[in-house]
């Protein structure tokens, strides 16, 4: 009976073991971006797909180049506030370096090395190219300093036990595409926005119970997380807009019969709208190849 | 027997008192038939704008003229207050509507700025009417996302 005892006990040691190495915060080596220097003019145009400003803006505020943080996204688990992303050396992350960057954006880890909550959208962001990393990077240090401080998150017993994360992220980080699309050029920049920088799929796609989203059903719409209402699918079966009429919605706001978008969409909208027509007709084009779920 | 009587007529008059709470349906036809008139009008203009149909300066000057008479509707009288997404059925009118008033008065002046805008521009070739289109749809989004309910 000890002797199995002392066998589960270490059964048990090991296991822990094996499970804090598992959920582990791993940073890219400081090495990563050796050699790459970023092109803040062609990081704003990153900066705009991504939609940073939508989110890390003070709310309401008009000014979407200060990125002083504190708006507030409801969930399932807490609520989570956008925190000082402007170059503020102490109040934002003027101190940090490019890889630091590059896996706070890509990999979700700080560089104290805990990982984030993925309200910040780094599964989808997992998929930027390093030159797009670099270049937005680069851009940020071009935006005004902010000392508003960050405000913690309101999230309770257990999703604040960041470590827990770790093994979210075992489950629901996998960087690489949804959609195959071939070697098409305009359906592979479509996908580049919208299941990377765009990041669509995080309000478009249902989530599964630990907040994880449902691949099976991409962009079939899903509750409006932070509020009533839903967010609507994208897929043939619900939405029968014409490519045209996608690209038209994201340049101007107004659906084929002249309503126009609200909520969320509008942030996305005006973010559409400063990119290139391309962009957006890349974008309708993806949204027209989409499976039905 | 009488027990469910009683039930059944504190049911009755609690739901009449639901039913004759002030009926708005009225204010809401007027309402959404003022943003209907916006997206025929609208509809018009996105049409040539996109090439969808063709450059017609008369006509693209009377969708124009139409979205700005619109613009000058007085809005007060339309918007009783209680008649928001949690008193009645049938609107996605949120309550800041009325918190904000200012605000939603201004968001709704702001339309109007860019339907003059429009007014000017819309006869003048059909290069011109794509930009203003997205003009006045950025003041129908900024409405819309500050006092406009999801839809459901």
């Amino acid at each position: 009976m000890r002797r199995v005892l002392i066998a589960l006990a270490g059964l048990a040691v090991v296991g822990a073991g094996i499970g804090l190495a598992l959920t582990r915060a791993v940073p890219l080596p400081a090495s990563a971006f050796d050699g790459i220097t970023g092109d803040p003019a062609r990081g704003a145009l990153v900066f705009t797909a991504a939609g940073c400003a939508s989110c890390h803006t003070a709310p309401k505020s008009e000014d979407k180049t200060v990125l002083s943080g504190g708006q507030r996204f409801g969930s399932d688990f807490g609520t989570f506030i956008a925190p000082n992303i402007s170059p503020h050396p102490q109040a934002g992350i003027g101190a940090w370096t490019l890889p630091e960057f590059a896996s706070a954006v890509t990999r979700g880890v700080s560089p104290e090395g805990a990982h984030y909550y993925p309200a910040f959208p780094y599964t989808s962001y997992a998929n930027m190219t390093e030159t797009d990393v670099a270049d937005l990077w680069a851009h940020i240090q071009t935006l005004p300093a902010d000392a508003t401080p960050s405000a913690e998150h309101e999230v309770g017993f257990p999703f604040n036990i960041r470590r827990s994360l770790g093994g979210w992220k075992l489950l629901y980080h996998q960087p690489g595409w949804v959609m195959e699309v071939g070697d098409d050029p305009v359906l592979m920049r479509g996908r580049y926005l919208v299941e990377a920088l765009a990041h669509c799929a995080e309000c478009h796609t249902p989530r599964d119970a630990l907040g994880g989203l449902d691949r099976s059903r991409w962009m079939a719409g899903a509750p409006n997380p932070s509020g009533s209402g839903r967010i609507p699918a994208l897929t043939p079966d619900a939405l029968s807009w014409s490519a045209g009429d996608i690209s038209y919605y994201l340049e101007t706001g107004f659906t084929p019969d002249y309503d126009s978008a609200g909520g969320h969409m509008v942030a996305v909208i005006n973010n559409f709208a400063k990119l290139p027509k391309s962009d957006r007709d890349a974008v309708a084009a993806y949204v027209k190849a989409l499976p039905t779920p | 027997m009488k027990r469910v009587f009683a039930t059944a007529l504190i049911a009755a008059v609690a739901c009449g008192g639901v039913a004759s709470a002030q009926d708005y349906s009225g204010h809401l036809k007027a309402r959404q038939g003022q943003f209907r008139v916006l997206a025929i009008n609208l509809g018009i203009l996105g049409g040539m704008a996109k090439g969808e149909m063709a450059y017609d300066a008369a006509a693209a000057q009377a969708a124009a003229d139409s979205i700005v008479a619109v613009s000058m509707i007085n809005q007060g009288p339309l918007w009783p207050e209680g008649s928001d997404e949690m008193g009645v059925d049938g609107t996605r009118a949120k309550t800041t509507i009325w918190e904000d008033n200012a605000d939603f008065l201004a968001k709704w002046s702001d339309l109007g700025a860019a339907a003059k805008e429009m007014q000017a521009a819309a006869g003048t070739g059909q290069a011109a009417i794509g930009p203003m289109m997205g003009r006045v749809g950025g003041t129908c989004k900024a409405c819309h996302d500050a006092h406009r309910a999801p839809q459901s």
